[in-house]
């Protein structure tokens, strides 16, 4: 369960985020959907404990970012933009290592690293340096990475972000998996099909301020089109998504 | 307070870097290997160079030899070639600018007959004094020019009845002090500067791609997720780049070792004190800077924005600490207690000190290690509070 209520960052004078209040449940798959600078990583970043909010707080399960951010740590597991991982590391050591950060013991980490290897199909790649890996072989590391000391809350940000169809394909299956399984997805994004087959509950973002949250079916309603693509344009006025 | 972290970090780290070439190069190579062996090269060059010196004949143009045989003969006797040549003055300056005689004496024609007379009777010396290998021939044919002038003189007093023995009131004894370790000092000075200098280097590629790479690469946004103190990761950064330091610093002490027993300083007049014992002690006076050089080099790395950015300041502000060795070999500091406050030049000074197999205070390992230690975990804390600012993310 994460909970951002009335988060606020500013960058110098740009007022990146304005008072962005929402709820991920577990068991399901939130998508935080935005234009190009809508605030979408800045609110990402505030929840996953990187950034400090000027203003508001965010919670993991109840625990707050700003008073035990060490605490909310342990519960998330994250997917940062552009998904880099360590190039003269194996993907296996990858995802050991960050094991290890989380505190598993060794025999545990590692048979955790080898059961998060077969669950995202990794077994070809795992035991290779990370320098020569697709964008795909990247991303399946990060996740692994992400997931390696069981986080209940899963937060990516632009997971897609340059994956050929297939990759998007298995993505997708784990993430349903997941969500299956009772976890809380986050994920932000820009694409419309992608929120449009997974999500579960959507939170839309424009100008650093949520312009529209619930259900697929909620956020047609509310705008009267049944195309998600349109109820988006007619919620964002059709602009660049920077805060006015 | 869980450190767990630090050790994971560092471990992970040290391990990674054990795979980049860059690193293993700049740690592994780069200093330990080719600094040593430059420093033979040159010292090997001039050993041969001053041997072949001393022992080669000198060879002088004469113009005019006929005016002067016996002077000529005082000098061949005493090893030095005559060749009779046919210059005048602008022919002279030409021979030596353009090399083809280095030293050109030139006897006027009254030569003989001012001897005669007791007129002072002058000879032309030409030479290039900027050319440095030569100065030795010139001062040899000149001091020999002179001793063939007292000669004269002794026998003018001789035959005057006066005992030559007492117009030379004064002679000067010179006895040089300087013990062989002593006089390697130029060798050494450049020693214990490549010493540190490669020392910092090995652990620079670490600093930089620890911080800046992984901040480049994007893995340092998920880093900073896991449930570990940000404090706590740089400090494991901190003691990779260290770890990197040490292994440089024993491998280019050993090489140096090594390198100077094969070149044969005491060939020079000169020996190196560079046996195992001195070697680890010389080890163990820069020990304490190690800390002090990575938590340096990694905090001025933590704040590029990039690996490349990280790469140009660092390789300019690697050098910056050993600035006052350049000031100390100018000013030709002194070991003395206040001075061993001063990192990378207290450490200089003891190393010199251990080389020239001098006395050394422990009063002084103690201030100086102690010291720069207490810098580097200074420097360390800094690093920490910085590597919890949001400016760090980019």
């Amino acid at each position: 369960m994460l909970e951002a209520r009335g988060l606020f960052k500013s960058f110098g004078k740009i007022a990146a985020v304005r008072g962005v209040s929402f709820a991920a449940r577990d068991g399901q798959i939130t998508g935080l959907l935005g234009p190009n600078g809508a605030g979408k990583s800045t609110t990402l970043r505030m929840l996953y404990t990187v950034l400090k909010a000027d203003q508001g707080d965010a919670f993991i399960d109840g625990t707050s970012v700003t008073a035990d951010p060490l605490a909310a740590r342990r519960s998330i597991g994250v997917l940062s933009h552009g998904a880099g991982v360590y190039n003269n590391l194996t993907a296996r050591e990858n995802i050991t290592y960050f094991g290890e950060l989380h505190g598993l013991e060794r025999a545990d980490r590692e048979a955790r690293a080898a059961e998060l290897i077969e669950m995202l199909e990794m077994q070809p790649f795992a035991d290779r340096l990370a320098k020569g890996f697709s964008q795909g072989q990247k991303l399946k590391t990060a996740l692994a990475r992400a997931l390696v000391h069981r986080p209940r809350n899963l937060l990516l940000d632009e997971p897609t972000n340059g994956l050929d169809v297939m990759a998007v394909r298995n993505l997708r299956k784990l993430l349903g998996q997941l969500r299956d399984a009772g976890h809380c997805v986050l994920f932000s994004s820009h694409v419309m099909q992608e929120v449009e087959h997974l999500c579960d509950e959507v939170v839309v973002i424009n100008g650093g301020q949520v312009v529209a949250a619930g259900t697929l079916a909620d956020i047609r309603a509310r705008v009267a089109n049944s195309h998600l693509e349109d109820a988006f344009v007619s919620l964002t006025d059709g602009d660049d998504g920077e805060p006015k | 307070m869980n450190l767990r972290g630090i050790w994971t970090v560092f471990r992970k780290e040290f391990r990674e870097n054990l795979r980049d070439r860059r690193t293993l190069l700049s740690a592994l190579v780069f200093g330990p290997v080719i600094s040593p062996v430059l420093v033979a090269v040159l010292v090997q060059f001039l050993i041969s160079r001053t041997e072949t010196q001393a022992d080669q004949d000198i060879s002088l143009a004469v113009i005019h030899a006929e005016y002067a045989p016996n002077l000529l003969n005082y000098l061949e006797a005493r090893g030095i070639k005559i060749e009779k040549v046919d210059f005048d003055e602008a022919g002279a300056r030409q021979a030596v600018a353009k090399q083809t005689h280095n030293i050109v004496l030139e006897i006027p024609p009254d030569f003989g007959q001012r001897l005669q007379a007791g007129e002072p009777a002058p000879v032309v010396l030409y030479s290039d004094g900027s050319r440095g290998f030569e100065r030795q021939g010139v001062s040899r044919v000149r001091a020999l020019v002179a001793n063939y002038g007292i000669e004269i003189a002794q026998l003018r007093f001789l035959a005057r009845g006066i005992d030559p023995i007492s117009v030379l009131p004064i002679s000067v004894q010179e006895i040089d002090v300087s013990t062989p370790s002593g006089r390697s000092v130029f060798v050494l000075n450049m020693m214990t500067y490549l010493v540190l200098l490669s020392m910092l280097f090995g652990g620079l590629y670490l600093a930089i791609d620890a911080t800046a790479g992984e901040r480049e690469r994007g893995s340092l946004e998920v880093l900073l997720t896991s449930p570990v103190p940000r404090e706590h990761l740089i400090y494991g950064k901190i003691l990779a780049a260290a770890a990197y330091m040490f292994i440089s610093l024993v491998l280019t002490v050993t090489m140096f070792a090594l390198a100077m027993s094969f070149v044969g300083l005491e060939r020079l007049g000169a020996s190196a004190n560079l046996g195992p014992a001195p070697a680890a002690l010389l080890v163990g006076c820069c020990a304490s800077l190690i800390l002090f050089g990575s938590a340096y080099l990694t905090i001025i790395s933590a704040f590029a924005k990039t690996y490349r950015e990280a790469q140009t300041y660092l390789q300019l502000v690697v050098t910056i600490p050993t600035m006052p060795l350049i000031f100390a070999g100018l000013l030709g500091l002194q070991t003395k207690t206040s001075l061993m406050f001063v990192p990378f030049l207290s450490q200089h000074l003891l190393m010199t000190t251990v080389v020239r197999a001098e006395q050394i205070e422990p009063l002084h390992i103690l201030v100086s290690a102690g010291s720069t230690l207490v810098y580097g975990v200074l420097l360390a804390y800094i690093a920490g509070r910085l590597y919890r600012r949001e400016a760090l993310l980019g």
